[in-house]
């Protein structure tokens, strides 16, 4: 396989690759994006609900 | 319909279904990346310039795709009050965005070389770009109320409305004279192009269907612990 040929796209490369990058790119910062959010949640709750709970039953004891 | 109503049910059913629909997504996205660049024949008119194609159309098909999704969601949340639909819708949005920005950006570098422009404001483009804008709009005005639910409320009714412009992006290549060629895939009588044009498509989109699966689903886990956080921070503690 010729990667040369392959790279160049026949002369279009300027609209080929971009193109490409593009859809990587906003696909790739979804995905980084709704990963890092969903893990930020899930540690700021997993550290809520270790202290929470406890605090509300000693707080319900007379 | 009532057994997916409850959170807790999707909680536990979204996490055995997200790392099918991760590998689904990564299955197919890699295969349709192999098919578009390697097995896929250049265009007898338009050269290599064709691949642009398994980006554009996949993308533009999931633009709209993920509207009707959107705006399904937010109908079932106005007239059922249903407690996940404007949280799927909510988590739809910025997906949608993104597939749209791809149509768009993609369209665009087909065709500067095919057609001599970037641009043109004819019906389907100007369609298209309004559809960005719907999305966008959603996602302002669901944000826009310093009460939630009346920014939730506000947004889910822009959505509804906002599927006129569906049929409008569908038939836009009919009703109007314009650059953007008619529809080739899904027409009366079958396809137009050759089925080794038309796989590689199909794969690429079937993997971003997936991909928004197991990222719709991901977002409206993040949804509802964020809710859950917050009740416990201001609520009832």
């Amino acid at each position: 396989m010729n990667w040369q040929k392959f790279f160049d796209m026949g002369g279009y490369a300027r609209f080929v690759w971009p193109a490409y990058a593009v859809a990587a790119l906003v696909l790739l910062g979804l995905l980084v994006w709704t990963l890092s959010s969903y893990r930020r949640v899930q540690r700021e709750l997993s550290i809520r609900e270790e202290k929470g709970p406890r605090r509300r039953k000693a707080a319900a004891r007379p | 319909m009532p057994r997916f109503a409850n959170p807790t049910q999707f909680m536990k059913l979204s996490a055995a279904l997200v790392p099918w629909c991760a590998a689904a997504a990564a299955l197919g996205i890699g295969a349709g990346l192999y098919m578009a660049l390697f097995v896929a024949p250049p265009d007898y008119q338009q050269g290599e310039a064709v691949r642009i194609m398994y980006v554009h159309v996949p993308a533009a098909w999931l633009a709209s795709l993920v509207y009707g999704v959107m705006a399904l969601a937010s109908a079932v949340g106005l007239i059922w009050r249903h407690p996940l639909a404007h949280v799927a819708a909510e988590a739809a949005a910025p997906l949608g965005a993104g597939f749209t920005l791809i149509c768009l950006v993609s369209g665009s570098l087909w065709g500067e070389p095919m057609w001599g422009t970037w641009w043109v404001w004819d019906a389907r483009l100007t369609s298209v770009l309004v559809l960005f804008f719907l999305y966008l709009g959603f996602i302002a005005l669901a944000n826009a109320f310093d009460d939630q639910s009346r920014g939730t409320r506000a947004a889910a009714i822009l959505a509804v409305v906002g599927v006129i412009n569906l049929p409008i992006i569908k038939f836009s290549v009919d009703w109007w004279n314009t650059l953007h060629q008619p529809a080739s895939v899904f027409r009366m009588g079958g396809p137009t192009i050759a089925p080794i044009l038309l796989w590689p498509l199909f794969v690429m989109a079937l993997g971003f269907m997936f991909f928004f699966a197991a990222l719709l689903m991901i977002r409206m886990r993040s949804a509802l612990l964020e809710a859950r956080l917050r009740a416990l921070k201001f609520g009832n503690t």
